[in-house]
């Protein structure tokens, strides 16, 4: 059999199926909110072209809610049944947010089937506007809440355990961990960057293929501006979560920094690679830079990865994955900035082909920052699944048929990634913006909407 | 009411919410692909399309809402159940997922586009496979099928796949989904005032009446020998099951003569409830036969607490949201009849 360790194929069909929901998780959260400031935006200038976008992005959002919908339960399952001892604490100490996290669902599922079958039924636009509302508040909420449990994983507090048994469990102590409000900030603002940048990226790729019509126009330059307002901001909290790290889970950073040694004044290594004898080659080293990242002082002690014995010391790996996501969020930043710079100033290099095509380019970066980061927080825990308390090892299932259904989830998460780009290809290119907007002046002329 | 029982009766009433939205789900699925097959198409297809689409994401939460809730207030199933049913619950998954892709591709995703027969031949078959394999889980519930070998619960498959007991639940969960839904359907075309519909989904709600019942008295009988203590308790709850028979009788009546389909919907889940929650009783105080109960299994007092508080202030935010849902896509006669434009 492929996976004969049951630890190993539910790592890996973990691996799998969160790195695949998250995808459509992050679009879930952030394109409500994109759509809103579309709608809103449409109502205040009167300007139809905006109502139109909220109109086509929810209808493709609609698309990928189902699948976000599917491979969610998918998870929640599969964590109670690849972790079942996980669950069993888990279920003692963090059920609530998982519980609330559930209501949240609902809330959005509901208005968001009233929001996207009534478009036609409200004579007024405002009206129809309050029903996203609850959509976008119901998906942050989702977000936050699942990702406060995330928090308890990496800094678990609000019980004792004495003698093995445990006690004086706190819910709501479980749920204000020093993690999590780094770690819930963080979450919202990457979901609504890339969800605009996403967007964005659209908007630009059909001006590259020759759409001339304003509306791609707009839709780009408001996009893009959303994406510039909350990159900055990930990369704010981005450095905020360094400082978490640096004081409650220091083995992560110094993993994820290839900081061996304890130390003043510690450089940031970025980039670079790890040879056969652990010595690190052509890297880039900033100055004073883990210092300030850590402790935001330059002559701060950093700890290193001498302090831990080697069973807890986090896989070298993820400091790719770091690497990865700051370089794509610095990147994103700049791209936003001199974009909206070059707008302002009629900066002709903006408009040019190549630049829009780094634009183009940013969406799917995104979302590889997303991943990134993720694969970095998850694995950077290892071998922990509470830190300090659980090990995977004690967590897993003992199940023998984990190996096959990797297999099978494989082959269906494919199916529904091809599936989903199909569909909403052919959406959308069969009822181009153009169309639409002369079905819907024809329209206005016989009737008043 | 101990905290035990508040539990259980929440996490009970939500799976029985699951199992009657879910049925009407599944079951018209599963009558679209068979209308397909025979030449009947749209016949059923356009309820799909009215009602189920923008529903279904809603009753999918019960179930989610039903395998969070257990494990927040009984986290030791986890434990049991997490291990053994690991396949059973991801062949269910899958199948699950089938469905929502027919959603998300088929229905939001094809403006204009005829639909793939296959496709929704195997959205349809996927329905009934669900309440199958999920009712797997209430066999093992009883007994028989798991011992612990090294502190693991391991499933003896041979076991479980051999005895009669199985195959009896999981004939009367087909059943039992294609009854709900055939009935729920017969009501909602006729107040689509779609005739054609009415009269076939009716002629489907009287073919599966009667094999509910056999399948129903089998199960019982079957437990009488594969665990008779609680064949013991479902008799002294002979009243419970006695109402729900004469409801039965009710919504049968009612679809034959043609009158009132409303109110045989209404019955008909009373029927269900009476049904589902006497076997729910019968079952206390185990959550599963006979290694956990519901106060082994209990989690902490202060979760407990929290649990049920989070609980009301959320039915307090959800039941005038459900309503409005009801009211736009269930009560409002323009939009049933299809009068009002779908966007
Ligand atoms: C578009 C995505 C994106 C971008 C541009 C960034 N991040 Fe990030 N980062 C995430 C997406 C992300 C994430 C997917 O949201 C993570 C994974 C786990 C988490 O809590 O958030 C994350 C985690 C994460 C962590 C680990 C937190 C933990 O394990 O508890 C740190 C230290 C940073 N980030 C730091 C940064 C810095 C300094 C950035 C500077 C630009 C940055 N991130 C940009
Ligand atoms: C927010 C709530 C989350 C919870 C409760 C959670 C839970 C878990 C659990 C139980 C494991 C298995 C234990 C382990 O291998 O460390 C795991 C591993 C993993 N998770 Fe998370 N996860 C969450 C978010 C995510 C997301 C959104 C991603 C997206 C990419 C992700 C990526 C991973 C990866 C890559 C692993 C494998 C790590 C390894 O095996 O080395 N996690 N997670
Ligand atoms: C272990 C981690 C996770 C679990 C167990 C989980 C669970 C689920 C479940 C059960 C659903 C479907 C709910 C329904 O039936 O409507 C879902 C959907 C969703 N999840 Fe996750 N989730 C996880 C990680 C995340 C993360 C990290 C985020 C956000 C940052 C997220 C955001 C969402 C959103 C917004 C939806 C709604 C569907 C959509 O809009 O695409 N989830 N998730």
């Amino acid at each position: 059999m492929l996976f004969d360790d049951p630890v190993f194929g539910s790592r890996v069909l973990t691996l799998l199926t969160l790195s695949f929901h998250i995808i459509y998780a992050t679009i879930g959260v952030g394109v409500p909110l994109m759509i809103m400031i579309a709608h809103w935006v449409g109502i205040k200038k009167k300007d139809e072209h905006y109502l139109l976008m909220a109109k086509r992005w929810a209808r493709g959002f609609a698309v990928t809610v189902a699948v976000g919908v599917v491979t969610g339960t998918a998870i929640g399952l599969q964590l109670s049944l690849l972790w079942p001892n996980f669950m069993e604490l888990a279920g003692n100490i963090i059920a609530l947010p998982l519980f609330l996290e559930v209501f949240a669902f609902f809330f959005e599922a509901i208005f968001l089937g009233i929001y996207a079958y009534t478009g036609d039924r409200f004579e007024d636009k405002r009206k129809h506007f309050l029903l996203l509302i609850p959509v976008v508040l119901g998906a942050a909420a989702s977000g936050l809440f699942i990702t406060v449990l995330n928090a308890f994983m990496n800094s678990p507090q609000g019980f004792d355990i004495v003698n093995g048994q445990l006690t004086n469990v706190n819910p709501i102590a479980a749920m204000f961990t020093p993690a999590m409000p780094t770690k819930v900030s963080h979450v919202l603002a990457t979901s609504f960057m890339t969800a605009a940048f996403m967007l964005a990226s659209i908007a630009a790729y059909k001006i590259l293929k020759g759409s001339n019509h304003i509306y791609h126009k707009k839709s780009l330059y408001m996009t893009m501006k959303i994406g510039l307002v909350f990159s900055i901001a990930a990369a704010l909290i981005g450095d905020f979560s360094g400082k978490y790290l640096a004081e409650y889970q220091p083995e992560k950073l110094a993993a994820a920094e290839w900081h061996f040694e304890t130390e003043e004044g510690a450089p940031l290594l970025m980039y670079g690679i790890l040879d056969d004898e652990g010595e690190v080659k052509y890297e880039l080293k900033i100055p004073y830079g883990l210092s300030i990242l850590a402790n935001g002082n330059p002559n701060s002690v950093v700890i290193g990865l001498d302090q831990f014995p080697e069973e807890e010391t986090p896989p070298l790996i993820i400091h790719y994955f770091f690497d990865l996501m700051v370089t794509i969020g610095g990147f994103m930043v700049v791209l936003s900035l001199v974009y909206w710079i070059g707008m302002k100033r009629a900066w002709s290099f903006v408009k040019s082909n190549w630049y829009r095509w780094l634009i183009v380019l940013g969406g799917p970066l995104s979302f590889l920052a997303i991943e990134a980061g993720w694969w970095m927080a998850e694995v950077g825990r290892q071998p922990w699944i509470l830190r300090g308390i659980m090990t995977i090892e004690e967590a897993a299932t003992s199940s023998d048929y984990v190996g096959l259904m990797v297999i099978l989830f494989a082959t269906l998460y494919l199916f529904l990634g091809i599936g989903t780009i199909v569909v909403l290809r052919r959406m959308f290119k069969n009822n181009p913006v153009e169309l639409e907007l002369e079905q819907q002046e024809a329209a206005q002329g016989g009737e008043t909407t | 009411m101990s905290l035990e029982i508040i539990g259980i009766s929440v996490l009970w009433t939500f799976l029985f919410g699951y199992v009657i939205l879910g049925s009407i789900d599944f079951g018209a699925g599963f009558f679209n692909a068979y209308s397909i097959i025979t030449g009947k198409q749209h016949v059923v297809s356009k309820v799909i399309q009215r009602y189920l689409s923008p529903v279904w994401e809603v009753t999918n939460v019960f179930f989610v809402f039903f395998f969070v809730g257990i494990v927040g207030f009984f986290p030791k199933t986890a434990f049991y159940y997490g291990t053994v049913l690991l396949v059973p619950a991801s062949i269910a998954l899958i199948l699950m997922i089938i469905r929502g892709s027919y959603y998300a591709f088929e229905l939001y995703g094809s403006k204009g586009y005829k639909g793939h027969k296959g496709y929704a031949f195997m959205y349809g078959i996927a329905g009934v496979l669900v309440p199958a394999a999920l009712s797997i889980v209430l066999t093992i519930s009883e007994g028989g099928f798991i011992s612990i070998i090294d502190g693991n619960p391991v499933l003896d498959y041979g076991a479980l796949f051999t005895s009669p007991l199985t195959w009896s639940v999981v004939v009367l969960s087909i059943v039992a989904v294609l009854f709900i839904s055939a009935v729920f359907l017969t009501w909602y075309s006729n107040k689509a005032e779609d005739t054609g519909a009415t009269n076939l989904m009716r002629k489907y709600a009287m073919f599966w009446a009667f094999p509910l019942i056999i399948a129903a008295v089998g199960i019982i009988y079957e437990l009488s020998s594969h665990n008779p203590e609680h064949f013991d308790r479902i008799l002294n709850l002979w009243w419970m099951f006695g109402l729900s028979f004469l409801l039965w009788i009710g919504t049968v009546w009612l679809t034959w003569k043609r009158k009132k389909y409303g109110l045989a919907v209404g019955l008909l889940v009373g029927q269900f409830a009476l049904a589902f929650y006497a076997y729910g009783i019968s079952l206390y105080p185990y959550l599963l036969y006979p290694y956990l109960t519901i106060y082994e299994g209990f989690t902490n007092d202060a979760m407990a607490i929290s649990l049920i508080v989070v609980f009301i202030l959320g039915l307090i935010l959800l039941v005038p949201s459900i309503f409005l849902l009801l009211k736009l896509f269930l009560f409002d006669k323009d939009y049933v009849k299809g009068n009002k434009k779908k966007e």
